[in-house]
This record gives structure tokens, C-alpha cells and sequence, in this order.
């Protein structure tokens, strides 16, 4: 019997193991990768007592389902625009309460009351960026360039894109003349025809590992949000950053509180943390995406704030267009680019 | 006592294996539409479009080529293991396994030091003069890779059936005049054909579910049956679909194993390792 007790005992040990302590000077936070200066949650530590635990996920998409089928809990979540306002469709996230958050006001107008979530009453804003394409000027010399040269028989195997479904299919739309958040079943098919045509000259579909790659010189041109592209313009100085032509697509990425959270208090103080100026100076030159804070901007040297990557011009920005939840229509996304994928 | 260590390997069973098998069924057999859940082949009927049977295809094809090259580099590595003359046998075996110590994500990853268009075999091409080659991101990487992976898988198995061969045997067949490649063909392969096939299973069944392989080396170009049913799990959140695939799955994967057995049933061998059933 002594047995007996003794695996009952490993048992309820591991469980104890297992529960979470829940006595708030802990909060957890569910970001992209590489997407918060772990300095600045140090900071905080030290400032308040409270540890911020960081985990990550590839893309806004998988970080959804994961929280919409459950088992898993954050307080804090930072994902983008169209995720946000799905999330605040289906009651994922909590009401904030703004007067908890002063630094709210430090805020960028343009970064607020947008679409997805208008007076931000779920989320506040993080980091904002663009969509285009980094291009080894060494090779590729010129200074506009179009979607179609990621269609270009000439750089096969020497292109990278992501591996998500709405990026990839939105770029293309905006080659074909139509808007990113196209929900004609025609112009769809258009769009995945020419992704089917796309894949024989890619050399592969990466997600984070584009960073690396990229200064590695391991290819000539590759899809690239703003932000990484200005940190891989950083460690390779032959590479270059443009909006296409065509116009492109224009994310900002919100911070929110999760239904699950028990902790309202303490997350909305960690957000107030987050937008003061000191810690968005040191989060948006370690994470290289561009700030939504004014008093940020401001205080940034010149070299950054002038950088036509960092801060697009009022013209490039005009072209872009922001992402929106399609709703039902997002699974037709999925299908193409499973399709897509499966295709020889 | 001993009830009492059989009902916890029950239990076990119940909540790990059969209660999971029970639930994929349910979602594969089923559809959701607001939050209600109603019976449905749909699944299966898209599971059969042309598209997803060439990403079955394409799964079962680079398995069997993995399983084979693994078969043909395996097969006198274990050979010249079980050689009782080679003094170095034990060191070399702990060779082989000390890489399996190491994660296999890391050990994927570290392909692409060498592979890569700036890797060290590209390196060593352009110091050399000559054209730099793309090895990475086509399906002869991802077979490289999974033939790296398993390869232990079919040399174990192999080295230990044939060790077990009594060199009594052998002799007798030397004695009668058999010369040496007629003691390996009526001797010592059938002897070691229950290694063979355990090792085959244990090699081909890994390498036609693998989806991390696939994605890293093949760059998510390639799609195999894996990188399915993680896309449709962890990006796509249609479960449905996932399970009914997985289900194909299982089904597919039992079927090898049967034919695997029945192959190795025909040489009445009893000792069979690696079999589902």
C-alpha cells in the first residue's frame, strides 16, 4: 500500500507543479516573437515587483485560435488590427479602462479611434508598420518598384515570403488592382492563380527566419514588414526597403486585456507602462517598428525619425490600406492558401 | 497490488489513446455551424479532392524513398556492426546514438549551417572556383533530412537480429561449401528479415507523419501530410477537417504496418519489434 501512497503523492505534487500562482506579481503577456525589449520588462520588475512573462507566437492567426479554443491563458495579448477587432466581435478581450492608462493621451490622433476598435475602448495601440519589399539594391538598382518583380522569372529561387495566408494574399490582390480586403470569390481565385504561379520561383515560405536570411544575403528580394526590414537594413547595408506602387498594406498592432485575465489592474497598469516616452524610446529601437507615441517620435534621433522605413512618407502612407476582420470570408483566405501550399 | 498496476495502465489507456481516438472521430465525422455540431461527410468528401490526395501521395512517395536509402546505408552499417571481428563495434554504436541525445529540431537546424547558398559546402564550392548549388528547400533536402533523422531506427534493429544469428550456422555452411555470398543470401538476410521490417516500420512510419522536417527543409513548399494537419489545427483552427485527414491518416499508416507484417510473417519470424499490433 505504501506504494500506493507514494504515486498518489507524485501525483498531487504534479499538480500542484501545475497550477499557476495567481498572487499578482505575476502577469503574463502573449506577443510576436522578438516584438518586446526584455530590458524594458527588467524595468518594470524592478519598478513595481510585477514579472512579466513573455511568450510568443508566429503569426496573429495562430495566437487566435489558439485563445478562441481555449486552454490557455494570458492577461495581456499584443496582436494586429484585424485579429483585435475579430477578437472584440467574439468577446475575447475586456473592456479597458482608459482612465487607468493616462499615458493613452501620448498617443498619435492618426493611431487612434481607427476602424477595428474606434474610441479604443479594447485595446491601445503598440507599434504600427507597413507591408513591402526588401530588395538587394547592390543588384535590384532602382528606387520604385512593383509587386510583379515577385513574379519575375528572373529571380527565381531568390525570393522569400511569408508563410501566412492574409500577407500573401493581400499583396497580390493590390498586384491585380484590387483592395486587400477583397471578398469577390472571382477576384479571390484571381489572386490564389497567381500564387499557384508564384511558388515555382520561391525559394521558401519563412516567417522570423526572413530576418536572418535576408542579412545572410541568402536571397535578392523577400516580403518584409517595415520594421524588420529596418533592422535587416541595419546588419546589411545592401539591402533596401520601398512600398510598392501599387500601394500596400498599412498594420497596427494594439495591446489588450484578455475575458480571461483576473487581473484588469495590473495589465492596465503594465499598458500605462508601456506607452510612457522613456519605455517606448528604448521598446521601439530595440524592436525596430515604428512608434505610436508622439513624445517617442520626438525624442528619437534624427537618423530614425528622418528613415523613410521607420516614418513612410505622407504619399507612401496615403497608398496603404489597413487589414479588416472579413469575417466568414477569412476561411476562403485559409482554403486558397492551403491550397496554395499543397499545389506541386 | 499487481490489479491495482493494471487498472492504471487501463486508465491510461483510456484517457491517452482511446478517449483522443474517440473525439478525432467525432470532430472528423461533424461540422460546426453557430456552435452546434451536426453530422457531416463533408470533411471526407473535400479530404478526397484531387489536391489533398497528391499532398497524400507526395507523403507516401518521399517516405518510401527515405525508408529505402535508410534501408541501403543501414543495412551493411549494421553488417559491419554485428561483425564479431570489429573490435570498435560498441564505440561506434554509442556513436551513432549520442546524436539522438540531441533535439531533433537542433540537429534539423544544423543543415542549414551546411546547406545553405552561403553555407560551408557552398563555401568550399566558390573557394574552389566552382558554381555555387541551391541544396536547400526541394524534396531531395527533406529526404536528406529525414534519412539523417532515422537512420538509427533501421540500423538498431537490423544489427540486433543480426547478432542474434548463431554463428554455428555460418559454419555449418562454410563446412558444407557454401562460399560467402551464398551464406548472405540463403543465410544471414533471411535470418535478419525480422530486423529488416521492424526497422522499415519503424522508419517509414515517423518519416510519412514528420511535418517539421518537411517545413524547415523543404522552406513550406512542399507540403506533406503533417504540414496539413498542423495547418489546419494551428492556423486554420478547422479541426474538422484536421481529424477527418488524421483519420486517413491512421488508416494509411495501418495499412503499411499490415503489409509490413504480412511480409515479415511469410518468413516466420516471431520476434517482431516496432508493430502496431
Amino acid at each position: 500500500m505504501n506504494k500506493i501512497k507514494f504515486l498518489i503523492l507524485i501525483l498531487v505534487l504534479i499538480l500542484i507543479g501545475c497550477g499557476k500562482k495567481n498572487d499578482g506579481k505575476n502577469l503574463s503577456l502573449y506577443s510576436y516573437g522578438d516584438y518586446v525589449n526584455q530590458e524594458i520588462l527588467d524595468i518594470y520588475y524592478k519598478e513595481t515587483g510585477i514579472k512579466v512573462n513573455c511568450d510568443t507566437f508566429a503569426t496573429s492567426e495562430d495566437a487566435y485560435i489558439k485563445i478562441k479554443n481555449g486552454g490557455i491563458n494570458y492577461d495581456l495579448i499584443i496582436a494586429s488590427d484585424y485579429i483585435i477587432e475579430r477578437m472584440i466581435k467574439e468577446n475575447l478581450l475586456q473592456e479597458l479602462d482608459l482612465d487607468e492608462i493616462k499615458n493613452f493621451d501620448l498617443i498619435d490622433d492618426r493611431f487612434k479611434n481607427l476602424d477595428f476598435d474606434f474610441e479604443n475602448k479594447y485595446s491601445v495601440p503598440y507599434a504600427w508598420g507597413t507591408v513591402g519589399i526588401l530588395f538587394n539594391k547592390k543588384v535590384i538598382k532602382k528606387n520604385n518598384l512593383s509587386w510583379n518583380i515577385l513574379w519575375d522569372e528572373k529571380y527565381k529561387n531568390k525570393i522569400f515570403m511569408y508563410d501566412n495566408a492574409r500577407d500573401n494574399i493581400a499583396i497580390t490582390l493590390k498586384k491585380l488592382g484590387y483592395s486587400v480586403n477583397t471578398c469577390d470569390d472571382k477576384k479571390l481565385e484571381e489572386a490564389k492563380k497567381e500564387l499557384i504561379k508564384q511558388k515555382k520561383i520561391i525559394q521558401a515560405y519563412l516567417s522570423d527566419a526572413i530576418k536572418d536570411k535576408m542579412i545572410n544575403d541568402e536571397a535578392l528580394l523577400a516580403l518584409c514588414y517595415s520594421g524588420d526590414a529596418l533592422f535587416c537594413c541595419k546588419g546589411n547595408k545592401n539591402l533596401d526597403y520601398v512600398i510598392p506602387d501599387e500601394g500596400s498594406n498599412f498594420w497596427i498592432d494594439g495591446i489588450g486585456i484578455l475575458k480571461c485575465s483576473g487581473k484588469k489592474k495590473e495589465a492596465s497598469k503594465f499598458i500605462n507602462f508601456l506607452c510612457r516616452k522613456d519605455i517606448g524610446l528604448l521598446n521601439t529601437e530595440h524592436i525596430c517598428h515604428s512608434t505610436v507615441n508622439k513624445k517617442v517620435l520626438e525624442a528619437l534621433p534624427d537618423e530614425i525619425k528622418k528613415n523613410k522605413i521607420y516614418w513612410p512618407s505622407e504619399k507612401d502612407f496615403k497608398r496603404c490600406e489597413i487589414y479588416h476582420d472579413l469575417g466568414d470570408v477569412l476561411k476562403k483566405y485559409d482554403v486558397i492558401w492551403t491550397e496554395v501550399l499543397a499545389e506541386d | 497490488m499487481r490489479k491495482t498496476f493494471l487498472w492504471s495502465y487501463i486508465f491510461w489507456i483510456i484517457i491517452f489513446i482511446f478517449v483522443p481516438i474517440v473525439l478525432v472521430c467525432y470532430y472528423g465525422f461533424t461540422q460546426e455551424k453557430n456552435n452546434l455540431f451536426f453530422f457531416s461527410l463533408d470533411n471526407f468528401s473535400r479530404v478526397f479532392k484531387l489536391i489533398y490526395i497528391k499532398v497524400f501521395f507526395r507523403s507516401i512517395v518521399l517516405a518510401l524513398i527515405c525508408t529505402l536509402i535508410c534501408f541501403l546505408i543501414g543495412y551493411p552499417v549494421a553488417y559491419i556492426l554485428a561483425e564479431k571481428n570489429f573490435k570498435f563495434s560498441s564505440q561506434l554504436l554509442f556513436l551513432l546514438l549520442v546524436p539522438m541525445w540531441m533535439n531533433m529540431l537542433l540537429r534539423t537546424y544544423a543543415w542549414f549551417v551546411i546547406l545553405e547558398n552561403n553555407g560551408l559546402i557552398n563555401f568550399v564550392l566558390s573557394f574552389m572556383g566552382l558554381k555555387k548549388i541551391s541544396f536547400l528547400y526541394n524534396n531531395q533536402a527533406i529526404v536528406l533530412g529525414m534519412v539523417y533523422n532515422f537512420l538509427p531506427f533501421m540500423i538498431l534493429p537490423i544489427y540486433n537480429s543480426l547478432k542474434k544469428i548463431d554463428l554455428n550456422i555460418i559454419e555449418a555452411a562454410q563446412d558444407l561449401g557454401a562460399n560467402a555470398f551464398k551464406i548472405f543470401i540463403k543465410i544471414i538476410l533471411p535470418l535478419s528479415l525480422s530486423g529488416i521490417f521492424s526497422g522499415v516500420t519503424m522508419v517509414f512510419m515517423p518519416a510519412v507523419t514528420s511535418f517539421i522536417i518537411s517545413n524547415l527543409l523543404g522552406g513550406g513548399k512542399f507540403m506533406l501530410i503533417g504540414n496539413l494537419i498542423e495547418q489546419e489545427f494551428l492556423r486554420t483552427g478547422d479541426w474538422h477537417f484536421g481529424c477527418a485527414l488524421s483519420i486517413i491518416l491512421i488508416i494509411i499508416i495501418f495499412c503499411f504496418d499490415f503489409i509490413f507484417r504480412l511480409g515479415n510473417k511469410k518468413n516466420n519470424n516471431d520476434n517482431y519489434g516496432g508493430s502496431l499490433f
